[in-house]
């Protein structure tokens, strides 16, 4: 299963509550407002490190692009569009909204 | 014929205190553009408006942003001309910036940075809050 968050981390508990339901090595892949969890320096830098060595994480590279994200914190794996369909076609995907 | 002046005088217009609340970030809703749009409509209108801008919104007035792969506009250095519209009194919330690991050279307009009990004071201070 590939779950995706789509939301902010501040202002919303979608990647909190995802967190919780991912089984161990589930791909999470952060997409549009998602994004905001990868960033660097931020007060969910902490609860993004520990999923990190649960889960794998992407996030989506052009929506980190349009919202000035330059510095990612060192584990999540950034994909373009072509990466999110390869995941999109190895595993089912359900986004977590 | 009354002269300008007179006219001026006489046009005692009630001026409100309004304050745009921004707390969602850029593109992934539509909340700041329309935000933005709307300061820029009530700036016409001559009353006492400010901006604050807490939460997530301060994601809207960050440096770099590019958004043309996902099929957006790049709306916010638009934000720039908002003193030149009259609306001068732009606040950012401390509290907001730092759990963002951001800072004032991260934003792409001048603002004054204050901290939430500021922000709560400025909030009562205001006849209208317009949030987005």
């Amino acid at each position: 299963m590939l779950f995706t968050v789509n939301k902010s981390p501040f202002l919303f508990g979608h990647l909190d509550s995802c967190l919780q339901y991912a089984i161990k090595d589930t791909p999470i892949l952060l997409i549009e407002d998602g994004v905001y969890a990868a960033s660097k320096g931020t007060s969910y830098e902490k609860k993004l490190k520990e999923a990190l060595g649960k889960f794998e994480i992407y996030a989506l590279g052009p929506d980190l692009k349009a919202r000035g994200i330059a510095s990612v914190i060192d584990g999540v794996k950034i994909v373009d569009y072509a990466g999110f369909v390869d995941l999109a076609e190895k595993h089912n995907v359900a986004p977590w909204i | 014929m009354a002269n300008p002046e007179e006219i001026e005088e006489s046009s005692d217009e009630i001026v409100k205190k309004m304050m745009f609340v921004m707390r969602k970030a850029p593109h992934g809703t539509i909340n700041p553009y329309e935000g933005l749009e709307v300061m820029l409509i009530v700036a016409a209108y001559d009353q006492d408006l400010s901006a604050v801008f807490l939460d997530d919104g301060v994601y809207a007035i960050k440096k770099g942003q590019d958004p043309k792969e996902i099929g957006a506009k790049d709306f916010s250095t638009t934000f720039r001309v908002l003193p030149g519209y009259g609306i001068e009194k732009i606040y950012v919330e401390k509290e907001s910036l730092e759990n963002r690991g951001l800072t004032v050279e991260d934003l792409l307009l001048e603002v004054e940075v204050v901290d939430k009990s500021e922000v709560t004071k400025l909030m009562q201070e205001q006849d209208v809050l317009f949030p987005f």
